[in-house]
């Protein structure tokens, strides 16, 4: 039970229920993304104005782990440098994969919630998903991203 | 009648395993069955003394193993109660055999505008060959609709099936939701017009008796491995004629009387239809499979799998955020479900911890999630060795599921 709760924890319980930036953007960049394992769906909207993520959201529909990953994700880049973004999504993407990682920044912040997804290596894909989308926005990527 | 379940379950080497510290309750055997000793044991044996190629060597080992192969068809012929072995074709599996029947029959007898009805809760692998050979053949591919129960919709089946049918392909139990069809209603549909019929038996023959004769069937599949057998191995039953009139699918070894150059002559079924060395063990194994199901015998595995089946359906019933997807009152071995707030996912995630098998996702039945408007499903589905007390372990696990999603 302990270790589910490593999974599922407070903040991506929470923010699976009550996802934050749940919306479009009009005349945003957009990429959309698909897990065909899980049927997960995702598409993220990205504003960029002079180099710094304006404003950032996304709509969809998936389990608990990608929602809530797209969630704290927007939270996360909001007010960045598109570079920055993109840095955040390579130390995000080690911490779900690695158990060796280092932030001696603590640039992951809220973000660490997802270290616990290395112990469930099938659910690696929905938490990664949101952010592989927003690279493909960021890129001007529009066509469906597929983690498979 | 009764089935001594604890003796069976001794059978089953995978059951007596714990996963993360807990008691596994295996409860995927729709997707793929465990394997029984019997089996196990019958392709360890086959390999270490019955050995060699098939019909082709003068020693020994090798007349015994064509003897055991041949054999194991001769258990499907039985199984299927089919007229005759060589309507028995060894593939790899129900997919393989759906295919070689759209390849085979479908190009040489289907022409442009024809029409293959299939329902709407078929598997991928009685969707996709369709589609393949409507966009080289230019056939037309009919959807046979099905109510909110999950069950065919017969009136609008009949009123699709017309004289441009040329083949009904459906299963006989629905993977996604558990239906058992009504082949004999969908049969009587399609002699009026001439049409033949296919059907994929996969999730049908692991739980009742079939009879090819008596549904009165042109074409019928199944997968071993969904039987308690091995993977690799699978059937296609199609009547004789219909074998004697098909050109061959693949070419090689095995399949031919003689070959030149200038020209070969095909050997008959069902070696037309098995070129290459085929997968000889597996046929063994599928052999041993057949011997130990019908040792049980199918008039225990039908009662003890319908009682599980309604202790489940009920228990299930009970827990207020949980919508059953399949609600047909003719239903086999498969509970379908959604939690209401959980994607299914979550809910394979978190009873796997609790040591519970389950299959989460679309089931390789995608029209079946958008004709419920769902993107996926939890499934839990039986075997031969669940029993209640694998139903009460579910229960409790989404009991937990529901704690954390609280």
């Amino acid at each position: 039970m302990s270790d589910l709760r490593d999974l599922y924890q407070e903040v991506i319980l929470d923010h699976s229920k009550r996802p934050r930036n749940f919306h479009a953007i009009d005349g945003a960049e957009l990429a959309k993304g698909h897990n065909p394992l899980c049927g997960d769906r995702v598409t993220v909207f990205v504003k960029v104005v002079d180099g710094v993520i304006a404003d950032v959201g996304f709509q969809g529909d998936g389990c608990a782990i990608s929602k809530a990953s797209a969630s704290l994700m927007t939270e996360a880049v909001k007010g960045k440098r598109a570079d920055e973004a993109r840095h955040l999504f390579t130390l995000f993407h080690d911490v779900c994969t690695r158990d060796d990682v280092e932030d001696p920044e603590g640039e992951l912040e809220k973000l660490e919630v997802f270290s616990g997804v290395r112990e469930y290596p099938v659910r690696v894909k929905c938490a990664t998903l949101p952010w592989h989308t927003l690279v493909a926005a960021l890129d001007h990527k529009p066509d469906t991203i597929k983690t498979e | 009648m009764t089935l001594d379940l604890a003796r069976i379950r001794a059978d089953f080497p995978a059951l007596g395993q714990d996963m993360y510290g807990k008691h596994l309750t295996f409860l995927d055997s729709a997707a793929s069955a465990q394997k029984p000793r019997p089996v196990l044991d019958a392709l360890r044996s086959f390999y270490e003394f019955e050995y060699a190629n098939v019909h082709r060597g003068v020693y020994w080992l090798s007349q015994r193993a064509t003897e055991r192969y041949e054999q194991s068809r001769a258990k499907v012929r039985a199984f299927l109660n089919a007229a005759r072995d060589e309507e028995i074709v060894f593939v790899r599996g129900a997919t393989e055999g759906i295919n070689l029947v759209a390849q085979s029959w479908g190009r040489a007898f289907l022409q442009p505008g024809d029409e293959v009805v299939i329902s709407a809760m078929e598997h991928h692998s009685n969707i996709v060959p369709w589609q393949m050979l409507r966009d080289e053949r230019g056939i037309v591919l009919r959807i046979a609709p099905i109510t909110d129960d999950g069950d065919l919709d017969l009136a609008a089946t009949a009123s699709l099936i017309g004289p441009r049918t040329k083949l009904v392909a459906i299963a006989h139990v629905a993977n996604a939701l558990g239906t058992i069809l009504p082949v004999r209603e969908v049969v009587a549909m399609a002699r009026k017009v001439g049409a033949k019929v296919l059907v994929d038996g996969c999730q049908a023959v692991p739980h009742m008796a079939v009879d090819v004769r008596d549904l009165d069937v042109d074409f019928y599949v199944f997968s071993g491995h969904k039987l308690y057998g091995p993977t690799g191995i699978g059937i296609l039953y199609a009547r004789h004629e219909h074998l004697v009139a098909m050109p061959p699918w693949q070419g090689g070894g095995d399949m031919i009387r003689s070959v030149t150059f200038e020209k070969t002559e095909y050997a008959d079924p069902p070696a037309k239809f098995e070129a290459g060395t085929p997968h000889i063990a597996g046929a063994v194994g599928l052999g041993a499979a057949i011997d130990y199901v019908q040792a049980i015998g199918f008039d225990a595995i039908v009662a003890h799998e319908r009682d599980l089946m309604t202790y489940a359906t009920e228990r299930l019933g009970r827990i207020n955020s949980l919508r059953i997807i399949g609600t047909s009152k003719t239903k086999s071995s498969v509970i379908s479900f959604t939690l209401a707030g959980v994607h299914p996912h979550d809910i394979g995630t978190i009873l796997d911890r609790e040591g519970i098998a389950i299959r989460a996702g679309h089931h390789c039945a995608q029209p079946v999630m958008d004709r419920f408007e769902v993107a996926a499903t939890a499934r839990a589905s039986f075997g031969i060795h669940n029993g209640r007390d694998d139903v009460d372990a579910l229960v409790a696990g989404i009991t937990k599921v529901l704690e954390i999603f609280a």
